[in-house]
């Protein structure tokens, strides 16, 4: 622990670090461009100079490590002179430009200039101009205004693991650029908007939308996927315009995915914003109390064992509580949360969480992935593995699909087969495995949600088992979950209870007759076209699948427009805030159950958030908790029996729409017609 | 007793009244300082604050930018703005609307604006018979513009030396 002085203050810091974090330790602010705590040191922009003793020049505290006996002063006349310097310098060619600027009001280089910038400029010659770069439908590129920190070439090399940005020509000639003309491929690629300390890089779909003083901030979580990053919802008005990534060492760090931050415009779009009824074969709007009757009425003449309900994928806990508390009040057994038919095993808590936890896999020495595709199921999962990587000493194999994942890995094979021949130990990664301290597997729904899903989650256990995943202190056993509502399902028990069928078991019964009337609850995901001739409710907020479908539609809410408890893949309940009230006559969704519980004579017993919350915490004791992954016990899940050879496939084909919001959003359209036909060798002539 | 005399003198002689009609007189021969209002006007300063228009550069090119800064430094926040890009790229407002009810006059937009766009103009002759009338959108304020632009010139270019 070396000693030093900084400002006259001496204080003990952490060996290895450098200056500038000892200062920030110390409580002094040096102004940086290119430095970033989670991103390589590369010393140029010059801004954090500070005075050292014994060296003859200011030092870049960045670049400099702390050492012993150093003194250092960050707030002399020197200090002051050297970074108003280096100002003037950047701001040599730099655009006046900030009324136009997308940047303008939360610009690094607007706020310094206020501190450190001259009230008039010396130069007098012509600024340099650089043409701009086309680099996909996301990140809008001035590149006038480029300083040359090179955060983002650190951050597509480091953090995203596709090295495709990069700097050409030198000195005042330097441009940052793809060299030849391509879309960043990276799923993380809206952050190297936030990276960028001007406004060189911005948000193509957010352009000229509106200013940082004009929003309105909401702290709250994501639901695109089931790490549920921390976000910071915008809004102005009624509508959501864009989402940021909060600090969340837990879960994702300060990053995002791209479908979470810009597939927002979605919620803009064919929303649900009124109850409709079917009459006459065509979905008619109707008033809430003539939508309620509706379904009412057909609850109350159905016996309860041909009644049955579905939750989708960003269905909130205190939505699903209310459900599962309706059909218990009326008798029927047939819920499930599973609408991708994974085979979870729902007695477990250990069977289906990621219990190492996503900043445990930065812990893990040998990473095995079954049947996932991390780089399409969760971006910033995916990023945390990488981080892994690169910090070396990790062994990491995959058995499923064969993809980029942006770091090397070992392809041990497709299906379940592979597997097994690991478990006998007849391929060599199992050497690995066994000598690994703290291994870890990653099991995808690809690889559970098919027939033999239940044979391969006890493959997966046994395997676990038998390669010490699961020791004291370290549980190396993790699922991956695709939906934000998985896990919180499943915590409330949203499956089948006794005698109940689960959602193939619905599904074959709507289709034969034997159910009559389901619930579906934002669930979209599945063949609509086999719920035959039963009577369907649909309450969500999208007009998707299950909407076209439905006989009577109760419009909900997003996860943006109630405050609503999700559970991430690890665990971890989260709360998410309303940022904008729904549109129209869309309520939250608790709400309308509740609603529908008076109307059916089966009154639930809560009539606000704190008494749907108290309930969720009498389902669930994790339910009071909150941030924190809470793991579950170790014990014997999932059923063996015969595994075909048929190979894993990831659950996502197209990570740019998952779900009825990113499938309306004309900026996740844009993406997939950039990222995904054009990849399949389709052209503008095509059709 | 002789300030009874000088007051008893003074009301005999009527020498107030006469002193009063002499005023009047005298105000009679010298020149009028009012106007006829509706057919004169008086003289306005380079900076008079009056009703706002919005200015087009000389190839007919609207100059504001989108750029809020008149929006945020308003401080009855009459103005609202909406903006996107434009079909060739550049940063132009959808939507310019400014409530003359809550406008108080103060000049800050004007100050605000970086590319002297919206002015308040010398017009101070704008009542309306509605309010409605007074929810000013873009094309009134850029029909504003293109009506008083030789005034507005005129009263920016003598106004410049001291901004």
């Amino acid at each position: 622990m070396p000693k030093v002085t900084i400002d006259g203050e001496a204080i003990e810091v952490p060996a290895g670090i450098t200056v500038l974090q000892a200062c920030e330790i110390a409580g002094k602010e040096v102004p940086r461009f290119c430095y970033h705590e989670r991103l390589s040191v590369a010393g140029n922009c010059r801004m954090c100079l500070v005075e050292m003793e014994k060296s003859p020049k200011p030092v870049a505290s960045c670049a400099m490590p702390v050492a012993e006996g150093q003194v250092i002063k960050t707030d002399t006349p020197l200090v002051k002179k050297a970074r108003n310097g280096v100002m003037e310098f950047l701001l040599i060619n730099h655009p006046l430009d900030c009324p136009i600027c997308d940047q303008g009001g939360e610009c690094d280089l607007q706020d310094q200039a206020m501190a450190y910038g001259m009230d008039r400029g010396r130069y007098l010659e012509n600024k340099r101009a650089v043409p701009d770069k086309e680099i996909g439908p996301l990140v809008k590129t001035i590149m006038t205004r480029c300083i040359h920190c090179t955060r983002c070439v650190r951050f597509s090399t480091e953090v995203a693991g596709t090295e495709e940005l990069g700097a050409v020509f030198r000195g005042e000639h330097m441009e940052i650029d793809t060299y030849i003309e391509k879309a960043l491929s990276s799923e993380l690629s809206g952050n190297i908007v936030d990276l960028c300390p001007v406004g060189a890089l911005t948000s193509k779909p957010y352009a000229f939308n509106a200013r940082p003083w004009e929003l309105r901030k909401t702290e709250t979580i994501d639901a695109f996927d089931a790490l549920g990053a921390s976000i910071r919802v915008d809004a102005r008005g009624p509508e959501v315009l864009r989402v940021l990534p909060r600090l969340n060492e837990g879960t994702n760090e300060e990053w995002i995915g791209d479908k979470t931050r810009h597939a927002i415009d979605g919620l803009r779009r064919q929303r649900l914003d009124r109850p409709y009824v079917r009459k006459d074969g065509k979905l008619q709007p109707a008033s809430w109390g003539e939508a309620l009757g509706a379904v009412a009425a057909k609850l109350k003449t159905t016996a309860p064992a041909k009644i049955a309900a579905i939750a989708g994928d960003m269905a909130d806990c205190e939505a699903m509580a209310a459900l599962k508390d309706l059909m218990a009040g009326l008798g029927s057994p047939n819920l499930d949360c599973r609408q991708d038919g994974a085979k979870l095993d729902p007695t477990q808590r250990a069977g289906w969480l990621f219990n190492t936890t996503v900043a445990g896999i930065e812990e893990a020495d040998a990473i095995l992935l079954i049947g996932t595709n991390p780089r399409w199921e969760s971006p910033v999962l995916n990023a945390r593995i990488r981080k892994r990587y690169r910090a070396g000493g990790v062994k990491i194999a995959a058995i499923g699909p064969q993809i980029d994942l942006t770091y090397k890995y070992e392809y041990l094979g497709a299906g379940p087969s592979s597997l097994a021949d690991l478990l006998a130990g007849k391929i060599s990664f199992a050497e690995t495995l066994k000598a690994a301290k703290k291994p870890m597997l990653v099991l995808g729904q690809g690889a559970l949600a098919r027939a033999d899903g239940a044979a391969v989650l006890a493959l997966a256990r046994k395997l676990a088992d038998e390669f010490g995943f699961v020791v004291e202190g370290w549980n190396g056993f993790n699922v991956l979950h695709t939906a934000a509502a998985r896990v919180g399902g499943l915590e409330l028990g949203f499956v089948p209870q006794a005698f109940g069928r689960d959602v193939a078991g619905i599904l074959d019964g709507a289709a034969n007759g034997d159910i009559e009337f389901v619930y579906l609850l934002g669930a979209d995901e599945f063949d609509t076209s086999r719920l035959g001739k039963a009577f369907v409710v649909y309450q969500g907020h999208h007009g998707d699948a299950g909407a076209a479908r439905a006989d009577v539609i109760l419009p909900g809410s997003a996860f943006t427009e109630k405050n609503a408890t999700y559970v991430n893949t690890e665990g971890r309940v989260q709360h998410a805030r309303l940022a904008v009230f729904p549109p129209g006559e869309a309520k939250e969704d608790w709400k309308i159950l509740r609603a529908l519980s008076e109307q059916v004579g089966k009154k639930l017993p809560y009539d606000t958030l704190a008494q749907v919350r108290a309930r969720l915490e009498a389902i669930s004791p994790v339910f009071a908790t909150r941030d924190v992954p809470q793991p579950g016990n170790w014990g014997a899940f999932g059923k063996e029996g015969p595994v075909d050879s048929s190979a894993f496939v990831s659950p996502i084909a197209n990570y740019y729409m998952t779900d009825p919001i990113s499938r309306v959003s004309e900026t996740m359209a844009a993406c997939t017609q950039t990222y995904l036909e054009a990849r399949a060798g389709r052209t503008g002539t095509h059709g | 007793m002789a300030g009874n005399i000088n007051q008893g003198a003074k009301a005999l002689l009527l020498s107030e009244l006469v002193s009063g009609m002499a005023l009047t007189l005298k105000y009679f021969f010298k020149p009028k300082v009012t106007l006829n209002y509706p057919y004169e006007k008086g003289p306005i300063s380079p900076r008079f604050r009056g009703e706002h228009a919005l200015r087009r550069y000389a190839s007919g090119e609207e100059r504001c930018i989108a750029c809020k800064l008149c929006e945020a430094v308003c401080p009855a926040q009459a103005i609202t703005i909406e903006a996107e890009p434009r079909a060739d790229g550049s940063r132009r407002t959808t939507r310019y609307d400014i409530d003359m009810t809550k406008c108080i006059y103060c000049g800050f937009c004007q100050e605000a604006c970086p590319v002297d766009a919206i002015v308040e103009g010398p017009n101070f002759e704008f009542s309306t018979e509605t309010r409605e009338e007074l929810m000013y959108n873009k094309d009134k304020l850029l029909s504003n513009g293109d009506r008083w632009e030789t005034e507005i010139a005129h009263s920016l270019a003598a106004d410049a030396p001291y901004r």
